[in-house]
């Protein structure tokens, strides 16, 4: 590092000699800056590092998924796959439907009406996502002769989570209901997903 | 670091003078488990785990790089991969079996490792250091173990990544955007198989390097022994070799036999047979349990079934992940002076029932989630923080210890000639 008493180059300003000491020195603020610039650039190389580990665009590619419902008799439910995860297409009976609105909203532990699950009119169509809201299990129920749990719902086999008929959590460690997906009807018989 | 009366290195051939004062690797080995490292004279069989436990890990990077050249890494052919590992490699078959036998063995004499250090104090001043660094490495095998356990791409591996990255979720607010970070998808696919075969691979050289950091601070105060009592002076050690490379050969004898018994005879033992299933996302197997090494942190978990202030699964996921973290702040819980539990008798009896509980907490892991178990499960969780966070401050505080030896070597002769200079004096 140079100090004051360097000898002054010939043909130098002597008075540079005598420069205000600052605080802080030129030095520092140069040495501050420069790393902090390199501080910077790192964090910005750190980035593209963080973001590579989200879902690349094949995989939201698959973000929407069609699905034929017509086959569907009531008291029926099918497994279909949305975003790779297992999804729930149910249609309710009416029995079911009156199970559901009879539960007193207030005493849920996440609290949503059939209603709010399910679109106007189509109070009958059921659409989950198959993965409980514990760990990510896939519950029973949505199969042939499969355990729907003491709510009529689904049950999950891992931690003993068991939903109603509206999907809603009723009993067991998961915090929420089924996770609704968004979608709409095309048409009666067919719907997007996604 | 190391006793003043410790070995030198001096090379006697010309070329290993050379080489010493070029880079003096062979002196560094010398002195770290060669003659030059004085340990105390009366280690008991227990001390043999540290060596067992490095040797594991040897085993483990090498029978995994081998199986690296065989195994393909993508959702799509990985069971496949490890099925023809299996029947088509040579010799696939043993190193698949070893490695996967390996990761048990590994944790086994982790764990009794972590137990020794425990019985004997070896956690406290001066080797707090030693025993965080081994902490954070019983922390890199655990996440070593699941993402090795995820390869197979197995029913188990799948619904196991499925679990122990739902636990992420339970984060307040930010926990399911984390969740997919890490995953790279909505479920575990491609992107997960992916990144957790790289993070196999690397992890292990991670803790080959901390058990480097473990060894060194080790080796500032030196080792601890059963009376937990310091070294005094040179008639209380023995150089490292030959007589602990001696013992820790014996030990490492019948390590391989244990070993090679699980590996020719029982190979599936401690395995899960719905792994030979290929990875199904729709279906769920009926019975998803952790394999046996973490059976007891599985059990802490479900144990939380109803909300209280927080949701149950997020007191089960802090609980969890809470009960590894509470054993750094082991060296400041335990305020009292002695280290071995051998002079400690409250200490010694609590130590004991805390093993029953772990061991209770393994079997409610592996059960099925019936009434009985989860009472079973949540006495034994509550214990296992009790242990830790009321009973040992308060036995450190209140327990009357056994008058300790003198010495080691005071302690030693009073073990084999059945008298002691102290006694002698006091008979006299």
């Amino acid at each position: 590092m140079a100090t004051v008493d360097d000898r002054l180059p010939p043909g130098e300003d002597p008075t540079l000699l005598h420069e205000e000491v600052h605080d802080p020195r030129r030095r520092d603020f140069i040495n501050i800056a420069a790393v902090s610039f390199a501080g910077v650039g790192a964090v910005a190389i750190v980035l593209p590092l963080v973001n590579q580990m989200n879902p690349s665009a094949d995989v939201l590619a698959q973000s929407t998924t069609e699905i034929d419902i017509s086959k569907i008799e009531p008291g029926q439910a099918v497994k279909s796959s949305f975003r790779k995860q297992p999804l729930f297409v149910r249609n309710l009976t009416p029995a079911e439907i009156a199970e559901a609105n009879k539960v007193p909203v207030n005493s849920l532990r996440d609290p949503q009406t059939l209603a709010e699950r399910t679109k106007p009119g189509k109070e009958n169509w059921l659409i989950t996502l198959g993965v409980c809201t514990h760990l990510g299990c896939v519950p029973l129920g949505a199969g042939e002769g499969e355990n729907k749990g003491p709510f009529g719902g689904y049950f999950c086999p891992c931690h003993g989570s068991a939903y109603d008929t509206a999907a809603r959590i009723r009993q067991g460690p998961a915090p929420r209901n089924l996770e609704v997906p968004p979608y709409n009807f095309n048409s009666d018989t067919v719907v997007t997903v996604g | 670091m190391s006793f003043p009366w410790a070995k030198q290195y001096e090379p006697k051939q010309p070329l290993m003078r050379w080489l010493d004062e070029k880079l003096p690797v062979p002196r560094l080995v010398y002195n770290a488990v060669g003659a030059g490292y004085p340990v105390p004279r009366n280690l008991n069989y227990f001390w043999n785990f540290g060596v067992l436990a490095g040797a594991a890990l040897g085993i483990q990077i090498i029978t995994g790089i081998v199986l690296a050249m065989h195994y393909a890494a993508n959702a799509g052919v990985a069971f496949g991969s490890v099925e023809g590992i299996m029947r088509d490699v040579n010799a696939g078959w043993f190193l698949r079996y070893a490695h996967a036998n390996g990761a048990s063995m590994f944790l086994l004499v982790v764990y009794i490792h972590i137990a020794r250090g425990l019985y004997y104090g070896s956690y406290k001043a001066p080797r707090e250091m030693v025993w965080l660094l081994g902490v954070t490495i019983f922390l890199l095998m655990m996440a070593t173990a699941f993402m090795g356990y995820v390869l197979p791409w197995g029913q188990m591996s799948f619904w196991g990544a499925q679990v122990i990255t739902g636990f992420f979720s339970a984060i307040p607010l930010v926990g399911e955007t984390i969740r997919i970070w890490l995953l790279g998808g909505y479920a575990p696919d491609n992107a997960a198989l992916n990144r957790f075969f790289s993070l196999h691979y690397l992890l292990p050289f991670v803790t080959a390097g901390v058990i480097i950091l473990h060894i060194w601070a080790l080796h500032i105060p030196g080792s601890n022994n059963p009376t937990g009592v310091d070294v005094k002076g040179e008639q209380d050690t023995v150089p490292f070799h030959p007589y602990y490379t001696a013992k820790d050969a014996v030990g490492l004898g019948v390590f391989m036999l244990i070993f090679a018994l699980l590996i020719f005879f029982s190979p599936n033992l401690l395995g899960h047979p719905d792994n030979y299933i290929e990875a199904n996302p729709l279906s769920t197997p009926a019975h998803i349990v952790p394999e046996w090494y973490f059976l007891p942190f599985y059990a802490i978990l479900k144990s939380f079934t109803a909300d209280f202030i927080l949701p149950a699964k997020l007191w089960g996921v802090l609980a969890m992940f809470g009960s590894i973290l509470l054993l750094f702040f082991l060296p400041w819980l335990d305020s009292s002076p002695v280290r071995s539990a051998n002079y400690r008798p409250k200490y010694r009896a609590f130590l004991i029932v805390l093993l029953f509980d772990v061991l209770l907490l393994g079997y409610v892991g592996g059960a099925e989630a019936n009434a009985r178990n989860v009472v079973l499960g949540q006495i034994g969780s509550a214990y296992y923080f009790l242990h830790f966070l009321v009973i040992l401050p308060l036995v450190a505080a209140s327990e009357r210890p056994r008058p300790l030896p003198n010495s080691i070597t005071e302690a030693v002769l009073e073990k084999h000639a059945g008298t002691s200079p102290a006694k002698t004096a006091l008979a006299n």
